[in-house]
């Protein structure tokens, strides 16, 4: 049963391939004068799903990604937890796209400087872009660059091998840490710290990330948001791995939860079922094996809420260093989820070793012939046609701003596709005169010195960090600088 | 045998993702021909009616124990972004929601799944996931409706 199971796979496959061959055979040169070329800056998850959809509703469109890094998948690959292995599945869809005869993936491409946003509006009919939100929201408060104070977006980096945040060294010789800011990456980053060391072990986090983690002494995490549990950023599914992690107990504060019962009733259920849970966290008496639970462990998180940074405190003895945090008192005006935290005037001073950011990513300009709205640090955009630039598209976080799961990406992406080919319909985006695609930007870049990764040449790359993580039993084992992936790609 | 069931579901999970990825919809077959089961245990079936993002009424069969996300898979259906995680609990994309009756029929929902549910797109009191749902023979006839995108009710309130 199994071999008959398999041959009509098989024999599937084959035949898909012949009908895929039949669309496609010879397509390059058979639409080389009329099809629309299309590319994609930054090759994350909106990258990936916007070529996908684009690939699979016009059979005459080639899509060229063009990718900073010389590795692809961008916050799949270096923001996704390194113990959330499920969510990277999307991975595989992305390379059956990148494998595609209508798709090339060229990493190590700094659009912005490397090549203009205008040189790629020569060259393509049109350009979208999603290159995501690379910068983080700083906080503004005195000692902000204090040492033993990092970004969420750097620490997230670090173990997770992005090459720019190789050399942090964060010191976790202290025993509590302060994460500020309460959304699903906050909570990440709270679960890696005090995840016991055999469950990330198993993971793909870099070994130098493991070895400081395991020297870790980190043993209390406090997580702080500025407003009310009904307001919190993360999700449930985050929440509740808090509530369940190994050899760690929950931390509440009675006070934070007055009311909040009350309010229940009037919740949608998503907002309605994470209050819940940390409700029963924080107010119900354990049972007896949650009980034997908790006293057994040796480490602790808790959520602070109504709490704002104002000040981080210099260590008085080594003065370049932080030692703890001083944070406002807060009073919610207004409800659910508009709700704004106004300060009582009430200060309050917290002892800790390390300060982790954790208010928000933020996308910044790369070209400043591309319209940008600093303000809210996206392109601005009607259903993903750039504003007052016909041919330019944007999907992703630079679209929405820096929010949402893959799904939310998923969707947005397909939305601006979905503009797009109305555009494409209409005539509002000419797609009658040839256009040479990447065989000029190639040249271009071949002026310049650049030289491009193919999609075959990272895949080099991933069997040799395949290879390098089964020796450690791991699934990976990431290479952590940009000239180890050039080498290994062959360039 | 369960080897056997992950190994010949790996190949059809890469397959989709190819397929999806890589295919003007419409172009592929929506007949059960090709399906692997079909031709071995076709009296064992249990025929469930897809309605898609469009309103468009899919009947396939599939056999007790695939679930629902598995059927779509194998039945190469076209529901755009369906199943991104592969079935793994880690994202709310195979979405679907049924009559009150099938829902009350389908058993209980773990707080893993009620928790990815939370993130879906209009969500509804008789929502869920079809990677969790596991056919049976009880099941002949059910209905699964694939919910609209939340663009796709935005573009129709701009009438655009």
């Amino acid at each position: 049963m199994l071999f008959s199971g398999l041959k009509v796979w098989t024999s599937r496959s084959l035949w898909i391939h012949r009908l895929h061959e039949g669309i496609n055979g010879g397509g390059k040169a058979r639409y080389s004068s009329c099809s629309p070329k299309v590319c994609i800056v930054g090759g994350g998850p909106a990258g990936f799903y916007t070529a996908q959809h684009l690939i699979k509703a016009r059979p005459d469109v080639t899509v060229d990604i063009y990718e900073r890094l010389p590795v692809p998948f961008g916050l799949v690959r270096f923001g996704v937890a390194p113990d959330h292995p499920e969510v990277k599945n999307v991975i595989n869809t992305f390379t059956q796209t990148a494998r595609h005869k209508r798709c090339s993936f060229y990493g190590n491409v700094n659009v912005g400087k490397d090549l203009s946003v205008t040189e790629l509006q020569e060259a393509y009919h049109a350009v979208v872009l999603s290159y995501g939100a690379e910068g983080n929201r700083r906080m503004g408060v005195p000692g902000e660059d204090l040492s033993g104070v990092y970004s969420a977006k750097d620490f997230v980096g670090w173990y997770n091998g992005l090459p720019s945040c190789r050399e942090l060294g964060p010191d976790l010789s202290c025993e509590t840490a302060v994460i500020l800011g309460q959304g699903n990456v906050a909570l990440d980053v709270a679960r890696v710290l005090l995840s016991p060391i055999d469950l990330l072990k198993k993971t793909d986090i870099t070994q130098p990330a493991l070895e400081v983690l395991e020297e870790s002494r980190v043993r209390r995490v406090l997580i702080v948001g500025r407003r009310g549990p009904t307001q919190i950023a993360g999700t449930v599914k985050e929440v509740r791995e808090m509530v369940n992690l190994p050899n760690t107990r929950p931390d509440m504060l009675a006070s934070d939860f007055e009311g909040v019962k009350e309010a229940l009733k009037d919740l949608p259920r998503p907002r309605k079922r994470l209050t819940e849970l940390m409700l029963k966290t924080a107010m119900e008496t354990p049972g007896e094996k949650e009980h034997e639970r908790r006293e057994k462990a040796s480490r602790v998180w808790g959520l602070r809420f109504y709490r704002s940074p104002v000040e981080i405190l210099a260590d008085p003895e080594r003065s370049s260093r932080m030692a703890g945090i001083r944070l406002a008192v807060n009073n919610l005006e207004g409800s659910g989820e508009e709700a704004r935290a106004v300060l009582t005037g009430e200060m309050e001073d917290v002892s800790c070793g390390l300060i982790i950011s954790s208010i928000g990513y933020k996308s910044l300009s790369i070209d400043p012939s591309v319209p940008f709205d600093s303000h809210r640090a996206i392109v601005p955009n009607n259903m993903g046609r750039i504003q007052e630039a016909p041919g330019l598209y944007c999907s992703g976080w630079l679209k929405t701003g820096p929010t949402g799961v893959i799904a939310t990406t998923l969707n947005n992406s397909f939305d601006t596709v979905r503009s797009m080919l109305e555009d494409m319909d209409s005539g509002t985006l000419n797609t009658s005169a040839a256009k040479p695609g990447s065989q000029s930007i190639n040249a271009l870049l071949e002026n310049r010195g650049v030289k491009p990764v193919t999609f075959s040449e990272w895949e080099k790359i991933d069997s040799e960090e395949v290879r390098r993580g089964a020796a450690i039993g791991k699934p990976r084992e990431k290479l952590l600088t940009v000239e180890e992936m050039l080498q290994v790609a062959g360039k | 045998m369960a080897l056997v069931t992950a190994l010949r579901r790996l190949v059809r999970l890469r397959e989709f993702a190819w397929r999806t990825a890589a295919v003007t919809s419409g172009s592929w077959p929506r007949t059960q021909s090709f399906s692997s089961g079909h031709l071995l245990r076709s009296d064992n079936k249990v025929t469930v009616h897809f309605f898609n993002r469009d309103g468009e009424k899919i009947t396939v069969k599939g056999s007790p124990g695939d679930s629902l996300l598995d059927i779509v898979i194998n039945e190469d259906l076209d529901f755009d972004g369906f199943g991104a995680c592969e079935g793994t609990l880690a994202c709310s994309t195979c979405h679907l929601i049924f009559e009150e009756e099938t829902y009350k029929s389908l058993g209980p929902v773990t707080d893993e799944e009620m928790d990815m549910l939370d993130l879906a797109y209009g969500l509804s009191d008789t929502s869920r996931l079809g990677c969790q749902i596991c056919l049976t023979k009880r099941m002949e006839g059910m209905v699964a409706r694939v919910p609209e995108s939340v663009a796709d009710i935005r573009q129709s309130q701009d009438g655009s």
